[in-house]
């Protein structure tokens, strides 16, 4: 029971609104985005940030949907599960999410995520157009896109971590921030 | 012709495209997880109106949010669109953004980079 407790206070103090651990279904996604959009409604938010919170936050949990690997109960992981937080301090929002995924993916995603860091925000732009009009469409999503909308629309570098598990597993984190203060 | 609709979701926008009038809307919310099969319906119409379009084209987008796996979706509605246009139709795409939603507005400007139709930039209050 102390565990309990000391789990509540560590949502406390990491002013967390909402975290879930487990498989993720369209269901899920659902719910989230209805329960995240009524907190900001309840704590008088503005529209533009409440924009771009729930966008960003769509995005993120679009891409543990389509992205994380089935890891079917091997080894230190298990099955579709992922994590996901999102809490608010004085000056932002934070997206947090976290998935495993094959070792072999790790280098691939890294070199994708660093691409979109090392861009400016006008090179971003045209990044964007360009995946737009010529990338090629996965079945699953938007191409490549949902990594380059969040850097546009946060306007900030994607932080990012891979932690490896066992020979076969690593485990991806990424750190989204939306700062509440919006010019 | 006749007329095709969708009732809007709180993951899919609303559809009303009327073939006979040279109209077609989309508003609310674009968020679904697989986009390609929401869109695919809208997109086989505008095929078929593309056959035998009326003299001039209406197209109302007023989204609340959507996101990347629509945003390819909506170039593909957009893109029969403008072969509709070089047909003989006179198309206009009236992309309606929320005052002080800068990411909706630039989102209709990558859209009037990529496509050659005629954009309005419609302002709506909040």
């Amino acid at each position: 029971m102390t565990d309990i407790f000391d789990f509540y206070h560590n949502m406390e103090r990491n002013n967390i609104l909402l975290s879930f651990k487990g498989d993720i279904t369209s269901e899920l996604l659902t719910s989230i985005l209805q329960i995240i959009e009524s907190k900001m409604d309840t704590m008088h938010e503005e529209p533009r940030l409440k924009k771009k919170v729930y966008n960003v936050l769509v995005e993120c949990l679009q891409n543990l949907y389509h992205h994380m690997d089935e890891t079917s109960g091997e080894g230190a992981a298990t099955g579709r599960s992922a994590i996901f937080m999102i809490g608010k301090t004085n000056g932002a929002y934070h997206i947090i999410t976290g998935n495993y995924l094959f070792n072999e993916n790790v280098a691939g995603l890294k070199n994708r995520l660093d691409d979109v860091n090392s861009l400016s925000k006008e090179e971003l732009k045209d990044y964007y157009k360009q995946i737009l009009n010529n990338g090629e469409m996965s079945l699953k999503g938007g191409g490549g896109l949902g990594m380059i909308d969040i850097a546009r629309k946060t306007g900030q570098k994607l932080e990012y971590d891979f932690l490896k598990v066992d020979d076969k597993f690593s485990f991806f984190t990424l750190n989204i921030k939306v700062s509440t203060n919006q010019q | 012709m006749e007329k095709f609709s969708i009732a809007g979701t709180p993951k899919t926008p609303t559809i009303n495209f009327d073939m006979e009038g040279g109209f077609l809307e989309i508003k609310g919310r674009s968020i679904p997880e697989n986009s390609i099969e929401f869109y695919k319906p809208l997109v086989d119409n505008l095929e078929k109106y593309a056959g035998a379009p009326k003299p001039a084209t209406n197209v109302n987008i007023q989204l609340e949010y959507f996101n990347t796996s629509s945003s390819k979706c909506i170039l593909d509605v957009f893109k029969k669109l403008e072969t509709i246009h070089k047909g003989g139709s006179q198309v206009t795409i009236n992309w309606h953004y929320e005052e002080d939603d800068e990411d909706m507005l630039e989102a209709g400007e990558d859209y009037q980079a990529i496509i050659n139709v005629p954009f309005k930039m419609v302002q709506v209050d909040e």
